[in-house]
């Protein structure tokens, strides 16, 4: 035993002299958090961003992990326990979590090709002073539809989504923010309200849409639109372009209410274990070499007018990765909301998603099912007094 | 004495894992998300969800109702063939449960879809395809599918234990073959149609997947409320309280059926 126990320690000893020295010349993991299809990944002979980085920096490993909504990036953010070190939020998702101290700031000494980022993209309102963020894409948020099943003469506007000739065929957002924006552009309100009234007026018009909703979704959107399972879908213009290479039938258009213009940045979350690579890596990714053909790939719209050299120049003449000036006027941002306007935002949209008509048929079962149960208890009560007696009468007159 | 130690790695287990998460959830349930104060509002809050609560309460019964009827006969045909076959066909009941539940509900999806492979195929041969998906028939089948073995298994295995020489026994002393099933078989099963009920019932009350998968935005269940209050909602305090009611909901459900069962125990007792 004793032999063992020092065998034991030993071995120990050895391992843990041993260890440090390995892990010296280790690579190193970075866990980069992003959405879903969100970078190119060497389908459909496009570059494989990941690997080519992996192959740039041996000695830098890249974990990939994806998230389908921004509100459940920042759930799994607050809550804790795992260790991002590069994300992916959209602007006013940056701003809340600059508001909530979540971001690092970032050191562009090592992000030097930052210089290739337009001066447009530059100090945003959700990052005025541009320390905690870069941007990744742009885009716009329009309706995608079928041409083959919805009416031309329909389309134009955000009221397509409310049609009822397309009920359940329609798919919307599945995220407050991205659905309450569509019922406030469709209403005429301010996409960034908090008023009270004109959230519930939202979440109303919301409610209204419901039964004719096939589903709430997020990424899901590309296999059912794909396939002809829906026909009606907000989503955002990328998304359109990578969708219309498998159905051509589908088409795409910005509602004339205005609608969503939205920037993806590059942030680094507290938390981060391996800053300096994690930086390395956003710098790798705005070269505009690699950041012209994963854009490319995606479909987004570049940041960088000298990535658009890199991407297919079809692609970076597009009307729709690139609007003109006149169309990009009626979009606007999100900025973030307060504490108490997000939760109530959650809360109204909870309600629109809770919302129930079939309640008396429940109802009925339920006073049914009560009435049945009280009347079998009472009627086993009386049938068990009665044997009991039966049993004692016959006892007695044995 | 030495009985009472073995137990003991799974005593720490459940102390660990179960009872602490539970408490975890009771404190949850009666805090306020942002103070951390104590307050009964998320509890209060079930006035807006009550809807919700019956409509999963009635599908789980629904299903669990199907679950039997199917399930009995298939237990008690499976207890009355050879042994080699019993083997065979208790391999086939548990084989789906070898696939993932999630991919098993997919695959529903994709049989059931407005251009899934039952509807492709409806209008191939020119009928009108049919609305299979996005209602609670839909949601009652994916139910049914996924928990119908953990229904034949416990009545099985309980069947199959009948002793023979009780139904000779009842035919001995004149019982037509309807009475034996009523009179013999079907009390002494009881403990198996409890199991199966609770196992179909319980995980059939507080699912998620299924009804997001094949229901529709309107056919909601419990689960997904929940289920979204931790991953979008960030509320976590009021899934727990959702979760601490339907907790004590489906101990009420299970209390009343086996206030019911106990009673029939002691029935057949006399009758026998």
């Amino acid at each position: 035993m004793k032999r063992l126990i020092s065998v034991f320690f030993l071995a120990a000893l050895l391992l843990s002299a041993v260890t440090p020295a390995v892990f010296a010349d280790e690579t190193v993991t970075i866990n980069f958090y992003n959405w879903g299809q969100y970078i190119a990944d060497g389908t459909d002979d496009s570059l494989d961003v990941i690997e080519a980085f992996e192959e740039a920096y041996p000695n830098i490993k890249v974990n990939y992990m994806t998230f389908d909504s921004n509100e459940s990036m920042y759930t799994k953010l607050k809550a804790g326990g795992s260790a991002f070190d590069v994300i992916i939020p959209s602007d006013y998702m940056v701003q809340k979590l600059i508001e909530e101290d979540m971001l690092e700031t970032l050191d562009f000494a090592n992000i030097p090709n930052y210089e290739y980022i337009d001066e447009s993209f530059r100090n945003l309102s959700y990052d005025p002073d541009n320390l905690y963020s870069v941007p990744y894409t742009w885009g716009c948020v329009g309706v995608i539809y079928n041409t083959k099943y919805v009416d031309e003469a329909d389309i134009g506007g955000w009221e397509l989504l409310w049609n009822e000739k397309y009920a359940g065929k329609i798919l919307m957002f599945d995220n407050p923010r991205d659905s309450f924006a569509i019922a406030q552009l469709e209403l005429g309100f301010d996409i960034n309200t908090e008023d009270s009234t004109l959230l519930t007026l939202s979440a109303n018009k919301l409610r209204e849409q419901k039964p004719l909703v096939q589903s709430y979704v997020m990424d899901q959107i590309f296999d059912k639109m794909q396939r002809a399972e829906a026909w009606i879908a907000p989503y955002y213009a990328g998304d359109y372009l990578t969708m219309v290479e498998e159905n051509p039938d589908l088409a795409f258009y910005l509602p004339n209410e205005g609608f969503n213009l939205f920037v993806d940045a590059i942030c680094i979350p507290k938390g981060c274990e391996h800053k300096k690579e994690a930086e390395t890596f956003i710098n790798f990714l705005l070269s505009p070499e690699i950041c012209g053909q994963n854009l490319e790939y995606l479909g987004y719209s570049a940041p960088s007018s000298a990535a658009k050299e890199y991407m297919d120049p079809e692609l970076a003449a597009n009307p729709i990765a690139y609007p003109d000036e006149n169309t990009l006027a009626l979009g606007s941002a999100f900025t973030s909301l307060s504490l108490t306007g997000t939760q109530e935002m959650n809360n109204l949209w909870l309600t629109v998603k809770t919302a129930d008509s079939s309640t008396t048929v429940y109802l009925i079962l339920t006073a049914a099912a009560i009435v049945l149960i009280v009347f079998f208890w009472l009627f086993y009560k009386v049938r068990r007094k009665r044997r009991k007696a039966r049993r004692c009468r016959k006892w007695k007159s044995v | 004495m030495k009985n009472k130690w073995l137990s003991g790695p799974y005593v720490l287990w459940m102390v660990l894992f179960t009872l602490i998460p539970l408490g975890v959830v009771v404190y949850y349930a009666f805090t306020d998300s942002v103070t951390g104060a104590f307050t009964l509002s998320n509890l209060a809050n079930f006035a807006n969800y009550w809807p919700i609560f019956l409509r999963s309460i009635w599908l789980s019964i629904f299903a669990t109702l199907i679950c039997l009827l199917i399930g009995y006969p298939v237990a008690y045909f499976i207890a009355h063939c050879k042994p080699t076959t019993q083997r065979f066909l208790q391999m086939l009941v548990m084989l789906p449960m070898c696939i993932s539940f999630l991919l098993r509900t997919l695959a529903w999806v994709a049989l059931l879809e407005d251009t899934g492979i039952i509807n492709n195929f409806l209008t191939s041969i020119g009928l009108t395809p049919l609305p299979l998906i996005r209602n609670n028939g839909a949601v009652i089948l994916g139910m049914v599918y996924n928990y119908l073995p953990y229904m034949i298994l416990p009545l099985y295995t309980v069947i199959m234990k009948i002793d023979p020489r009780l139904i000779e026994a009842a035919q001995d002393l004149g019982c037509n073959s309807r009475h034996v099933f009523s009179k013999v078989i079907l009390p002494l099963s009881v403990p198996g149609i409890v199991s199966g009920i609770t196992m179909v019932f319980v995980p059939a009350v507080s699912t998620f997947y299924i009804s997001q998968k094949l229901g529709s935005p309107g056919t909601i269940l419990i689960g997904d409320v929940i289920e979204s209050q931790f991953k979008a909602a960030y509320n976590p305090n009021l899934g727990a309280a959702l979760s601490l009611v339907l907790m004590v909901l489906i101990f009420v459900c299970v209390g009343i059926m086996n206030r019911f069962t106990s009673d029939d125990d002691e029935e057949s007792m006399v009758t026998l």
